[in-house]
């Protein structure tokens, strides 16, 4: 028979985390506090998204649904959309152009100019002098909820807090460098997929940053004897530990990267050939080497170029076990449609039916479905160490980022993350 | 051609019947060959299309491309078992230019995994260009536009 053993109080740490954090709704409703609504910069579209004045998009923070526009004066607002006369849903669409540069509920018509200001309410004074409301009725104190918003190389940001710092600090240098190497020039938005996952969101923050899984869940690569072992990767950690890059260049030397075929190490050769080599062709367009950009900045987005293919992922937190994941495809300005028609044989890889990423969709729900009911046991992330370094390269057999993030977030979390009561053996 | 022509839709319809029971029957090493070599197929979402965006989620300019994601399928994608059910509609033919026809029909791919309950997992609908040779037809090209642009874990069979 299974002896009782001593009730001890056991909190979550970078290598060991309860597993109720993907699972307990009290901890859901604190992230939302703590992280989305707290010091955080949550990344919510793209400028090149909202191009003209009246442009708008809408977004979330965390749960919370925002919509992103540009005003008149090319400055970018963003609001939670929500009136602030009955909570009703004010913006409709997923985007469009607001040319009068006025939102108005439908509900009761009250207005709001592209800033999120009130500008308008009717029947404001009553009708023949019969209801309406009282005189000292102000509309400035009955605006839509409106965030900090910051952009960094048309990278659109915004806050709930107060007190956080600047974008770029909270960014960092090096999560920065590599932001530019990718909005090296101007964009052009290419399209959106739009995944919905069964599962937290943090078992896609996680994944995003485990560079141990790639080789091993993403079977692509072997399967058509790709395996580039002489492959150089690295990885870097911001100072909080919670947004990293991953990067792998093509090894240094006279490796022609024109052609798939010089390209591939024969060393896991498989036995099937790709029929199109097409599908992975890389044009260098950057000026270096690095064929895979994964970087994930907390909380919400992670941006990659992969081969040829540019996107930006946010995170969207719907429900403990409901992630959505918004893809913005993007080109270069000035792609030809030669260009494009080549970005688009790559996005064969990425998103939802990607090549080698829709697996990332099936791992997260197979482990929100085997951790139901696993409170106060814990994961096991070793891989490479227990600590959080700033620098690793050791072939992306290590789990230094997915530490990293837990470590950022349970700073943050502070007493939202309540421990568990756990059984010790007697 | 004479779009009203009845065994003209019949060969539409049959290949649209043959192909989605193709898929739904997982004999997906068969599905390339309802396309010429030279072909064009994409699965993009509808909120794209609108919009004049070209990101598909799956965007394949060679018969070669359609074998490769079936390789692909078979021997290195993770992603849940499944049934998939197409249900199509009648074609709409919309034009002919010498032996292509153009025609539109409606879709709705239902999925059944484990769990064993059905969801309707995609609805759209294919926008086509077909050869028509020899009373029979062969796909130039087939771009599944789909309102379901909220995809459910990831979207692995062809549509």
């Amino acid at each position: 028979m299974h002896s009782l053993g001593q009730i001890e109080e056991q909190r979550s740490i970078p290598t060991a985390v309860d597993y109720k954090v993907y699972h307990d709704p009290e901890i859901f409703a604190a992230e939302q506090r703590s992280i989305f609504k707290g010091r955080t910069w949550c990344y919510l579209g793209l400028e090149a998204e909202v191009p003209n004045a009246g442009d708008y998009r809408a977004s979330f923070v965390g749960e919370t649904p925002v919509v992103l526009v540009r005003g008149q004066e090319d400055k970018i607002f963003a609001w939670v959309n929500r009136c602030a006369h009955k909570g009703a849903t004010v913006c409709r669409s997923l985007r469009g152009n607001q040319a009068d540069g006025a939102f108005v509920c439908v509900y009761h018509q009250w207005a709001y100019n592209a800033e999120g200001t009130l500008v308008g309410v009717p029947f404001r004074r009553g009708m023949k002098g019969v209801g309406g409301y009282d005189k000292d009725f102000d509309p400035a104190n009955h605006s839509l909820e409106k965030l900090r918003v910051e952009n960094y190389k048309g990278m659109v940001f915004g806050t709930f807090s107060s007190e956080i710092e600047p974008l770029e600090e909270f960014l960092g240098p090096v999560m920065r460098k590599y932001i530019d190497r990718v909005f090296h020039r101007p964009i052009k938005v290419l399209g959106y997929a739009r995944q919905y996952m069964a599962g937290n969101w943090k078992l896609y923050s996680e994944n995003s940053r485990d560079s141990y899984h790639g080789a091993l869940l993403h079977l692509f690569y072997p399967t058509f004897g790709i395996y580039r072992q002489s492959q150089e990767s690295a990885g870097e950690l911001a100072e909080q530990g919670f947004h990293n890059i991953f990067t792998v260049s093509k090894p240094k030397g006279d490796i022609d990267y024109t052609s798939f075929g010089d390209e591939a190490n024969r060393e896991m050769q498989g036995a099937t050939k790709l029929q199109d080599e097409r599908l992975l062709q890389f044009r260098p367009e950057i000026d270096d080497d690095v064929g895979l950009h994964i970087q994930s900045l907390f909380p919400n987005v992670v941006l990659q170029q992969i081969q040829n293919t540019l996107a930006t992922r946010q995170i969207v937190t719907h429900g403990p076990d409901k992630t959505e994941l918004v893809w913005t495809y993007f080109g270069y300005a000035d792609d030809d449609e030669e260009t494009t028609r080549h970005r688009l044989r790559n996005l064969n890889l990425v998103g939802p039916s990607g090549l080698i990423s829709m697996e990332d969709g099936e791992a997260v729900e197979l482990c929100q479905q085997g951790t139901v009911g696993a409170e106060g046991k814990y994961n096991f992330i070793e891989m490479g160490g227990d600590d959080v370094r700033d620098y690793y390269a050791p072939m992306g057999m290590d789990e230094n980022a997915v530490r990293g993030f837990w470590k950022g977030y349970l700073e943050l979390m502070g007493d939202g993350q309540a421990p568990s009561a756990v059984e010790v053996p007697a | 051609m004479n779009l009203a022509d009845p065994a003209l839709q019949g060969i539409v319809d049959s290949l649209n019947a043959a192909y989605g029971l193709c898929l739904d029957d997982g004999r997906l090493e068969e599905w390339p060959e309802f396309f010429v070599d030279d072909c064009l197929y994409q699965v993009i979402a509808r909120e794209n299309v609108d919009h004049g965006l070209p990101a598909a989620v799956m965007y394949c300019d060679s018969k070669g491309m359609l074998v490769d994601r079936i390789v692909a399928l078979r021997q290195a994608n993770v992603f849940p078992e499944h049934f998939s059910r197409h249900l199509i509609s009648r074609a709409v033919l919309t034009g002919s230019d010498a032996d292509l026809v153009t025609a539109e029909a409606s879709y709705a791919v239902l999925q059944t995994r484990n769990d064993g309950e059905t969801r309707i997992y995609n609805a759209g609908k294919y926008v086509d260009r077909f050869l028509i040779s020899d009373g029979a037809a062969l796909l130039v090209s087939r771009m599944c536009v789909y309102d379901t642009h909220r995809i459910a874990t990831l979207l692995a069979t062809p549509i």
